[in-house]
């Protein structure tokens, strides 16, 4: 594919703005001396050049996206016709409150309800994605501590099973992450808990269920051998989608929770962003949320972004909740639950689990066994997929799996589909045995093919360079 | 009720079934009865039609201003119709994060494109794929700054309040010091900055133009900042960087900024974009995603998320920042914009805004406010209105325009862009000159 540089020429271009109708101004001020380089293209250029980079993106409507931990459900097409709707998009957001009470209506009513799916009393939206969430969760921990004199707790309390973003969070909130092993059952081992917890502890960072994809049954205890200890429990609300109207992190003894709607509440992710990670928290640490459109908490954190979050992600995730219901979301989880454990049935014989149990919306296969028979990696599996036209699995996590990969085929997938897809691995795992060095070639039929990342990493090249006599 | 599942009631049970599970509730045996949510309290479940409807009523509940001119962080610019027609595509609406190289090219080789326009714009070497919006860009350039021995943050006090406010809370997380520059006549006092900087100094950012509208002499500000050895950050308006000198010009080590003036939509404030580009020496310590070139097995150029070693997912606590998700999509609405309107574009929009400002302040002026500050500005600027702030609002109100932003009841901030209308201009001056005439 061409670059947007290298189409078009000097003179083309689209005609977007009129003349000016007022006397120009030339400001008397240094100018700029560098030659803004930008494309000329003319639109229909333009519109081509998008219509085929889009050719070349998987996403959720192309296929199957079974992308642990990342919940690549559906993204229903009515939330983005509200998103777009005029009276949402045109609105300024320092105008007079009397002239935005939809969009107030839409940040209170989706706080209410996210508050009764996670247990919470109170929440900001201010937070842009999920990382955003956890800083801005972990900030009320701290505000909280040293709110009371106890500036000493530093210490973070994280599982070695933990998105990396966990351990990322706590260090930019100034704490110390201290790593606690799961056990032989992949759930957080109590004593290996009780000899990490004191009276340094800031707090537990924890997703339930837990990256392997388990519930942890001893969520109470873990919660309590946390709070007994003075420090408080964070819920990383990843994984909600398994649970959401069945069991509420509030409930489990959790203080703070972060969401993510661009997972859990069907917004789309947008090749990256924008998402929405809005941060709940019990009654006692309300005082410590960042300012909203209703107020500024007494012992405000402050802001972590200008004015009032991702809203128009927040406008879908709100269609998403009123369109479901309180019948409606359970039912999700539960369909993701039986989703995942179905697939997970008809492939264990093959691929060994992780953890051979009841799973919950995501399982975690290892492949060790494959590369030690066949030298087929979970690298060559992933690539092999992309040749069906299947996304693959999230590789190579949680890192406590080796030759990991970590399926979550999310409830909006019909049986049929997971049907073939099964079909599809066993095909694969057929081949490793038959012919490992085809899968070493894999993927043999997508625009590009393995690119040399290390190359890409030693010798960076991250724009254009444009020609001498481009201008 | 609405639902998105497809399979059917028939065909769970019979999954079920078939996975040698009775129930559903089976299926979540592992989770102790203590926790089992006994009821959900949610209105029930809608369909397509009444969702439609209910979220029809709500919008219905905002104004929507035939007419802005209030800026202070958010502008009311021309969304060429290219624009919506790309970003809505399905492919690029509904991908993850491009990890999938192979089945990515057409996001990863966008966000390159985005780099690029990046770099071209503020003269730096080198961009990343976006952050939140331009207050934590400028949050996450001042801890690319720190180092063992210097670790405070001045802060000029004409930048805009929520950057400021922004700056502060990530420096209560992380621990840096923070100093606000005072302001002098509308702009950063540059002696002041020279008098405060010292040698725990990370870097100093400054806002341009600042907050008033109000153009800064950037480069002097840069020099003072590294005779101390700090490093400067400039926040950029990015339509006004078609025609200022550019950061890389002012001797910038790092330039962020707001990038919702690229396309972008009002919205409420968000989703907007945080664009950061640095000069060679720091790429490494950029946050979030960034993509590079390299080639395929075959050969064939293409494009990775590169320099991962910086990243949460490798580093872990390690990490500069913990950034996952960015606004890739809003990255992509900027690429697009700026394809659409050229370098004769942006000149031709910032020219536009330079022009409308100055005339919407001199017939507020005619009409009995005055200018607050005599100096250069770009398309914002202060009023002093003698207690009228209120009556002016309400007026201008009652005739379907915002009016500028107040910061206090004797002070209102302006704003112009290329879709300030001159009869609106006009008329917005009229409804003034009544207020402060009666």
């Amino acid at each position: 594919m061409k670059l947007i540089f290298e189409r078009g020429c000097e003179g083309q271009g689209c005609t977007l703005l009129p003349e000016c109708d007022v006397p120009a101004v030339e400001l008397d001020v240094p100018l700029r001396k560098t030659p803004l380089r930008l494309p000329h293209v003319s639109e229909n250029e333009l519109s081509r050049h998008y219509t085929e980079m889009a050719g070349q993106v998987h996403g959720v409507n192309n296929g199957f996206y079974p992308l642990g931990s990342c919940t690549m459900k559906y993204n229903p097409k009515i939330n983005e016709k509200a998103a777009a709707l005029p009276g949402f998009t045109g609105i300024h957001p320092l105008q007079p409150k009397h002239t935005a009470e939809g969009c107030l209506e839409v940040l209170e009513r989706t706080e209410q309800m996210l508050c009764e799916i996670t247990g919470m009393d109170a929440m900001t939206m201010q937070p842009a994605a999920g990382a955003h969430g956890e800083f801005t969760g972990l900030l009320l921990i701290k505000a909280y501590h040293d709110s009371r004199g106890d500036s000493r707790r530093r210490k973070i309390i994280v599982p070695d099973s933990a998105h990396g973003t966990n351990p990322a969070s706590a260090a930019m909130v100034g704490y110390e992450v201290v790593s606690v092993p799961s056990g032989a059952d992949g759930c957080v081992d109590l004593e290996k808990l009780r000899e990490a917890v004191s009276d340094e502890t800031a707090g537990l960072m924890l997703t339930n269920p837990n990256t392997v994809g388990l519930f942890d049954k001893n969520i109470l205890e873990i919660t309590s051998i946390i709070h007994d200890m003075g420090g408080l429990n964070y819920y990383d609300g990843a994984n909600l989608n398994a649970v959401m109207g069945i069991a509420r992190p509030g409930d489990m003894g959790f203080d703070v929770v972060h969401l993510n709607l661009h997972k859990t509440f069907s917004t789309p992710h947008g090749g990256g962003g924008p998402g929405s990670g809005p941060v709940g928290c019990k009654e006692f640490l309300r005082p410590f949320l960042p300012e909203s459109p209703f107020g500024r908490p007494e012992h405000s954190i402050g802001r972590v972004k200008a004015f009032h979050g991702n809203f128009l992600v927040v406008v879908r995730a709100l269609a998403y909740l009123l369109t479901l219901g309180r019948e409606g979301i359970p039912e999700a989880s539960r369909n993701a639950v039986l989703n995942a454990n179905y697939m997970m049935e008809k492939l264990k014989d093959l691929y060994p689990m992780a953890y051979d149990e009841t799973c919950m919306h995501e399982f975690v296969m290892t492949l060790e066994p494959l590369k030690r028979e066949t030298g087929v990696s979970a690298m060559d599996v992933a690539k092999a997929l992309l040749d069906y036209g299947i996304h693959p699995p999230t590789m190579y996590f949680p890192l406590i799996v080796h030759e990991a990969l970590m399926v979550e085929p999310t409830e909006t997938e019909s049986r049929e589909t997971l049907d073939e897809v099964i079909a599809v691995f066993r095909e694969i795992y057929q081949k490793a045995h038959d012919d490992p060095q085809a899968l070493h070639e894999a993927p043999v039929g997508t625009y590009v093919r393995r690119p040399d990342e290390v190359q890409a990493a030693r010798k960076p090249v991250l724009r254009y360079a444009f020609t001498e006599t481009e201008k | 009720m609405g639902t998105y599942l497809p399979n059917t009631k028939e065909e769970q049970q019979a999954m079920l079934r078939e996975i040698g599970h009775g129930s559903f509730e089976e299926l979540f045996a592992q989770i102790p009865e203590e926790v089992r949510l006994k009821e959900l309290h949610l209105p029930k479940g809608l369909s397509e039609m009444e969702t439609l409807d209910e979220m029809e009523a709500i919008a219905g509940k905002n104004h929507r201003f035939r007419w802005i001119f209030r800026g202070a962080g958010a502008y009311d610019h021309y969304i060429p119709a290219i624009v919506g027609s790309v970003t809505g595509k399905e492919e690029f609406l509904t991908a993850y994060t491009p990890y999938q190289a192979e089945i990515s090219q057409g996001i990863l080789q966008s966000i390159f494109e985005y780099q690029t326009m990046i770099c071209e714009l503020t003269g730096m070497d080198a961009s990343n794929a976006s952050v939140y919006d331009g207050a934590t860009a400028a949050a996450e350039a001042a801890a690319m700054c720190r180092e063992r021995k210097r670790e405070t943050v001045y802060l000029s006090a004409a930048a805009n309040p929520q950057v400021i406010e922004v700056v502060k809370t990530y420096c209560y997380g992380n621990g840096m010091r923070v100093v606000l520059v005072p302001e002098r006549g509308g702009v950063t006092d540059p002696e002041a900055l020279r008098e405060l900087l010292d040698e725990t100094a990370a870097c100093f950012y400054v806002q341009q133009p600042n907050y008033y509208g109000n153009l800064e002499d950037a480069e002097a500000l840069g020099r003072i900042a590294h005779e101390a050895g700090a490093k400067y950050i400039m926040g950029c308006n990015p339509i006004s960087l078609a025609m200022l000198q550019t950061p890389g010009e002012c001797g910038a080590d790092i330039a962020v900024g707001e990038g919702q003036p690229l396309g972008l939509g009002l919205a409420f404030g968000g989703p907007y974009l945080g664009f950061m580009a640095a000069t060679q020496k720091l790429v490494r310590r950029l946050p979030g995603r960034i993509v590079g070139e390299t080639t395929d097995r075959d050969g064939k150029r293409a494009y990775v998320l590169t320099l991962q070693a910086r990243e949460q997912h490798i580093r872990r606590e390690k990490a500069g920042s913990n950034i996952c998700s960015n606004q890739a999509l809003c990255a992509l609405t900027a690429a697009v914009y700026l394809s659409a309107m050229g370098a004769e574009g942006m000149w031709q929009a910032a020219s536009l805004c330079v022009s409308k400002a100055h005339y919407l302040a001199g017939a507020l002026e005619q009409a009995g406010l005055s200018l607050k500050y005599s100096r250069p500005f770009f398309h914002e600027f202060v009023t002093i209105t003698n207690g009228k702030t209120k009556a002016i609002l309400e007026a201008l109100e009652r005739a379907d325009i915002l009016g500028g932003l107040p910061l206090n009841e004797n002070e209102m901030l302006w704003c112009a862009t290329e879709k300030s209308a001159k009869a609106a201009m006009d008329r917005a001056a009229a409804i003034v000159k009544e207020v402060c005439g009666a």
